[in-house]
């Protein structure tokens, strides 16, 4: 039986004390531990992406990150994203395209959208492509996804934009 | 799957981890990335008793430009490289490999030093520190010893490392300014392990290839310098006709083996290709 | 606003004209995932839940016996270890077969294998845990002797008398056959002009839905009431199957299904694990859960489309198509899946083929053989993948061989748009399509002649790109014919009940459910129209069997058609009633009364009268106030089944547009077209996502989808980085056009459109890298069209 392991982690603005096994990966703490459960498991390996999560900003997978890892770190997950009204071009433009159906991959696909929209600002099509690549969706076969998602580069690139 | 039990401890220094090495031997596994590792533990691929998290010490961070050499260290993830204007600028090799490793979500968390001491056949960087002519710097209980790229990757996900040494980074010497830089890779989908891929260097002198390099990932248990073909188009100029004997010489120096969507022959074959594509891409840089 | 327009009697009358229906709305269920806040199978926890984990089979085929079970039932967590002998004291076995698929055999099959297990992957036993984790640790403590049997791993070869038969007491590896024979195939291939014959292969491959496989079974023993959150596309008909296997009245059986993260017909099938959780369930008197991980989905969710079709087609000089003939072999797994066969594919196969075209003679035959291997069903299009694949590819290469144009020799042959009904050489009814004028817009969609010109300037750089096409019809609203008839329980009746509540909103309760593809939208939009209230005040109650009325629940693309023509009819009825009562409460004639938004209003000048809510206040809490007999009825039931034609079917085209990289092997898909007629539309975005998902779910299988095997029936690449799913960057845009031929047969109109859009790559994109490869002679037809392939065509390996 592997000793518990105290952490100490801000989730979606708020800390927490938690005292974990160390073979939980974030998404199984996440939703059995802080009971939050807009972080999905889809593949358990890396590869489809429904995990995504933010850790001190940044896009990771959860299931290929242990609790025992966000002691002292900042997770963020969609809803307390979302809550800030960070996501909300990019929440009206998918649905305006219609970009989620099933909602499983929604949550990360998100968020890897709103990286690709601060770290490619000048994107093309096709290189939105290629950024959401890690992001499996079996609903929409990724079409008006990149259509949203483009619609915001384009908006952001505006003139007008830029004083937002 | 879920992960099998194992204990876990977080060490913030170099000496610490040296320790529980030599303590724990193959009973442990050392945490950094974990993007290959946690994926093989939730398939309980693997059962360690422990997993040495090193992500504290400090002293394998960092990416920086010294007189001649470019120093990136163990825990440097895949996306810094992917962003430092030093690499680009120093080694622009590493910049066009860099977004075919896996996907930004797991580049922001796999560091360069797990992907060369897991030193997957089908991995980007090995191929390119061997192109680079690169040198790790192991740290052990005897000290530091540096291992030539070259010289580090033995066979299937072994390398050179003893299980109580731990690599701490990378010298990656300046090239002449007027190397240039080609990177390719043939995946059936963007950023899977590739099917085959080529990491070359050379200086284009006159439109001739000089110190050529040319890595295969893919195509063996290890990366695979084509030496018989870098002797072979050394002070030539690209032409098809290079190539074509460029690619006879490919047949003895690659053996590679059937994955499961491509024969042995078929992988001989692309190899080939893209060894065409990126000699042509050396050429046409100049 | 709606419109009043004038009668040729004089009367001012308002014009039934669709608001919502036909428009684009948003999806307003799409809100909550857009902050991540659905609510899943696995987001749901009750006190005292237990984690069950399946031991599941690792071997093919083989004899195993339970040794010793008390090392695992010593580990930490673990609650019980339950074999299939203690499952089937609660849970009955089951035979898959239907009565209408005449001499369909599959042996019985219980939820947890009680000695024997036909493919890796069969669950042999249950564990039992308070955490998952808890569960999987004990697996390895169990102790098993197995005993390995021959493996039947090839289709080709389970008919030969050397074969091993898996279930000796059925005589050989045949689960079904069937012949279709019509008109005289042989008289018609020998005075053909031209014969050509192809071999088709298709390789098996499985849904991967996002969310895997997955349910809550909450069992109380004390009112002997069942439970279950299942995450599946047909509620009512696991309501059925859980009361009749387990000896519960059915009305003690609730089934309900919130958010579905992807189904696509791998969640309409009831599984072994299934029965098993909710035996489990019973037997511990306690909630358990089960979430299958991909690894096990890959080796438990369904399978679907291993096939190898001979096809060949007669035709004249002139291009016309006399006959086509087919011969079908699928291999499916060792057990018939419940309760909708595992031969309903291939029967597909049979009808569908052809179907666009105008032939008299048509023969195609069809062997469903058992194999060792993943239990195959229906996965969506069941069947008109390999249909449409088989006959635009064997059509195509007509068309090569004539020197015809590919599009000429489609409108050559397809049915007349004026010819209808009509009766197809499969022996399928038609009711009306659109294929001409399809073929004449996607023609115009995809600039033809102009692509030609740059393939043909292209190809002189050595540059190959390559046209195909793909017509097709699918199946949508199917009446009892498929199932019904077959002595399956599952509805082909749905049901609205459509209720004003006293603030002037409305809800609806109806017994088809989505999974993401909209269908609560659509269904907002035909009951806002109807009724007359703004659709922001209608909600759509669907998934659970105590709330809404019985239904069959999605599939065979019937949620539009059927379902919403329940919406419809109790919308309109619900309207009906409430003019019946304003007339009353306005001292009115129920002729001078109408309903807009949200209002009783004047027929003829639209003026408002009374609010909704201020009727329904009178309704609900002042009868007092009401004349004598009067008894207004807020709440209506109504519903819909698809009668007079056993399916009604749809049509589109589909074009591709690719490079093939000679060199590699390569093929970019650059640009993909389809024309799509399902009838009415009802939301065109919605429509158009589900054609775009559904055609990259099809390319998957063309391009990149296999589960492969070896000899020993173990499956080799069961994980998401070995079975390659698409994925967007190598993923066309995907541009669509709609016809709209209305079906007769309801007052909506609308036919189905969830599945068409899987029935065309394979086709399409098959012909159109034989298009590239034709200046090389080469050909590929064996699905899915790795690089390998077409280097093989190209002679290069």
């Amino acid at each position: 039986m592997a000793k518990s392991v105290q952490i100490v982690t801000r989730i979606n603005g708020v800390e927490g004390t938690y005292q974990v096994d160390p073979r939980l990966h974030l998404v199984d703490f996440l939703r059995e531990e802080v009971e939050l459960k807009t972080s999905r498991v889809g593949c358990e390996q890396g590869v489809c992406g429904a995990c995504t999560v933010r850790l001190d900003g940044e896009i990771i997978r959860g299931c290929l990150f242990l609790a025992v890892q966000a002691d002292g770190r900042e997770i963020d997950t969609i809803d307390g994203i979302s809550d800030q009204g960070e996501l909300r071009e990019l929440q009206q433009s998918f649905h305006d395209h219609n970009a989620a159906q099933c909602g499983y991959c929604t949550p990360g696909m998100l968020l890897t959208a709103a990286a690709l929209l601060r770290e490619k600002p000048q994107a093309t099509r096709e290189q939105v492509r290629e950024y959401i690549s890690g992001n499996y969706c079996r609903c929409t076969g990724y079409h008006s996804i990149v259509d949203a998602v483009c619609e915001v580069l384009e908006l952001h690139r505006q003139p007008s934009a830029k004083s937002a | 799957m879920k992960a099998p039990s194992f204990d876990y401890v977080k060490p913030d220094s170099l000496d610490d981890v040296l320790a529980l090495l030599a303590q724990h031997g193959d009973d442990a596994r050392i945490l950094a990335g974990g993007q290959t590792l946690l994926a093989t533990l939730n398939m309980r691929l693997s059962e360690p008793e422990l997993l040495i998290d090193i992500n504290a010490v400090e002293a394998l961070k960092g990416i920086e430009a010294k007189d001649d050499h470019l120093w990136i260290g163990a825990l440097v993830r895949h996306s810094q490289i992917e962003d430092s204007p030093v690499v680009a600028q120093h080694a622009p090799l590493l910049m066009q490999a860099a977004p075919h490793v896996g996907h930004r979500a797991i580049r922001n968390q796999g560091t360069f030093g797990g992907s060369i001491a897991f030193a997957d056949p089908a991995a980007e960087w090995p191929v390119c520190t061997v192109a680079l002519d690169a040198v790790f710097h192991l740290a052990g209980s005897q000290g530091v010893r540096k291992v030539p790229a070259a010289e580090f990757f033995l066979d299937l996900y072994t390398t050179e490392m003893a299980s109580d040494e731990m690599l701490i980074g990378c010298e990656i010497p300046f090239s002449p300014p007027d190397t240039k830089y080609a990177f390719q890779e043939l995946a059936r989908r963007h950023g899977d392990y590739a099917i085959v891929g080529v990491a070359a260097t050379a200086q284009m002198r006159g439109g001739a290839f000089n110190n050529a390099r040319l890595v295969f990932l893919g195509m063996g248990n290890t990366p695979i310098r084509a030496l018989d073909v870098e002797q072979l188009v050394e002070g030539k100029a690209f032409s098809d006709d290079l190539v074509s004997q460029a690619k006879q010489a490919l047949v003895g120096v690659l053996q590679p083996s059937a994955d499961l969507y491509s024969s042995a022959n078929t992988k001989m074959h692309l190899a080939g290709v893209l060894m065409g594509r990126v000699l042509k891409q050396l050429a046409e840089s100049a | 606003m709606d419109t009043i327009v004038k009668e040729e009697s004089g009367r001012f009358v308002k014009d039934d004209t669709r608001q919502y229906v036909g428009t684009s709305v948003n999806r307003p269920n799409m809100k909550r995932h857009l902050e991540g806040r659905g609510c899943f199978v696995d987001d749901i926890s009750l006190p005292r839940l237990a984690h069950v984990v399946y031991l599941r089979s690792p071997y093919a085929h083989a004899r195993f016996k339970i040794v010793d079970t008390a090392r695992a039932k010593a580990m930490p967590g673990v609650i019980a270890v339950v074999d299939g002998h203690e499952i089937a004291t609660v849970c009955t076995p089951w035979v898959a077969t239907l009565a209408h698929m005449t001499g369909m055999k599959s042996p019985p099959q219980y939820p947890v294998a009680l000695d024997r297990a036909c493919w890796q992957g069969e669950p042999v036993l249950a564990i039992v845990a308070l955490t998952r984790h808890q569960a999987e640790d004990a697996l390895p403590m169990v102790e098993i002797d197995w005993q390995e049997l021959p493996v039947v791993d090839n289709m080709e070869t389970a008919l030969l008398p050397e074969t091993h038969v898996i279930h000796p007491e059925l005589g050989d590896n045949l689960c079904f056959t069937k012949v279709i024979d019509t008109g005289d195939v042989d008289k018609a291939m020998a005075e053909a002009d031209l014969v050509v014959e192809e071999t088709y292969r298709f390789g098996r491959v499985t849904g991967v839905t996002m969310e895997p496989r997955a349910m809550l079974a909450d069992y109380h023993p004390s009112d002997n009431k069942l439970t279950v959150y299942h995450a599946c596309q047909a509620p009512h008909m696991m309501q059925d199957l859980y009361a009749r296997h387990f000896d519960l009245p059915e009305n003690s059986v609730r089934v309900i299904c919130n958010d579905v993260g992807g189904a696509f017909g791998i969640k309409v099938h009831v599984y072994p694990d299934d029965f098993a959780t909710v035996a489990l369930s019973i037997i511990l008197k306690r909630p358990v859960k089960y979430m299958a991980d991909r690894l096990e989905s890959f080796a438990s969710d369904i399978h679907a489309r291993e096939h190898v079709v001979r096809a060949r087609v007669g035709v004249k000089s002139d291009g016309e198509i006399v006959a086509f003939d087919f011969d079908d072999l699928t291999g499916i797994g060792p057990y018939s899946m419940y309760p909708r066969t595992s031969a309903i594919e291939g029967n597909q196969v049979l009808t569908i083929s052809g179907g666009p075209y105008k032939h008299k003679n048509y023969r195609a035959r069809l062997d469903v053989v058992f194999q060792n291997k993943v239990p195959t069903c229906q996965y969506r299009g069941v069947g008109h993948p390999i249909a449409c694949g088989v006959t635009e590819g064997i059509v195509e290469l007509a068309a090569q061989k004539l020197g015809m144009d590919p599009l000429q020799m489609r409108m050559k042959n397809v049915m007349p748009d004026d010819g209808y009904p009509c009766t197809g050489a499969s022996g399928i009814q038609i009711e009306g399509l659109s294929h001409q004028q399809s073929l004449r817009k996607i023609e115009e969609m995809m600039d033809y002649q102009n692509l030609r010109k740059e393939q043909a300037e292209l190809r002189k750089k050595g540059i190959y790109r390559g046209i195909g096409f793909a017509v097709l019809i699918e199946l949508t609203n199917p009446s009892a014919a498929f199932y019904g008839v077959g002595g399956a329980r599952i509805s082909a009746l749905d049901g609205t009940s459509a209720r004003l509540e006293p603030t002037g909103v409305v809800t609806c309760h109806v017994g088809v459910g989505e999974q993401g593809q909209g269908t609560e939208t659509i269904y907002a939009q035909i009951a806002a129209d109807a009724i007359g209230v703004d659709i922001s005040n209608v909600k759509i109650v669907t998934g659970d069997t105590e709330a809404t009325p019985y239904g069959g629940g999605t599939w065979a693309s019937r949620g539009a058609g059927i379902g919403g023509e329940s919406v419809l009819q109790a919308g309109k009825a619900l309207r009906v009633n409430i003019r019946k009562f304003a007339a009353v409460v306005l001292q009115k004639d129920r002729s001078q009364l109408d309903v807009a938004e949200g209002h009783v209003v004047d027929s003829s000048t639209g003026e408002r009268l009374m609010a909704l809510s201020e009727l329904a206040r009178l309704a609900y809490f002042r009868p007092d106030t009401l004349p004598g007999d009067t008894r207004p009825e807020l709440m209506v039931t109504r519903h819909a089944a698809q009668r007079g034609f056993p399916f009604i079917f749809t049509n589109g085209v589909q074009a591709s547009y690719v490079e093939v990289d000679t060199e590699t092997g390569f093929v970019k898909l650059l640009k993909h077209w389809c024309v799509e007629d399902c009838g009415k539309v009802l939301n065109p975005m919605l429509v158009d996502e589900q054609i775009r998902g559904a055609i990259v779910q099809g390319i998957g299988g063309v391009m990149s989808e296999e589960c492969l095997y070896d000899e020993n029936g173990l499956l080799r690449n069961g994980s998401m980085a070995d079975y390659l799913v698409p994925m967007a960057a190598e993923m066309p845009d995907i541009y669509v056009a709609h016809v709209e031929t209305p079906t007769k047969t309801s007052e909506l109109g609308a036919k189905g459109a969830g599945e068409a859009g899987t029935a065309g790559p394979p086709g399409a994109i098959m012909n159109a890298i034989n298009d590239a490869l034709s200046p090389f002679d080469a050909r590929v037809t064996s699905q899915p069209f790795t690089p390998e392939k077409v280097l093989q065509a190209l002679g290069v390996v």
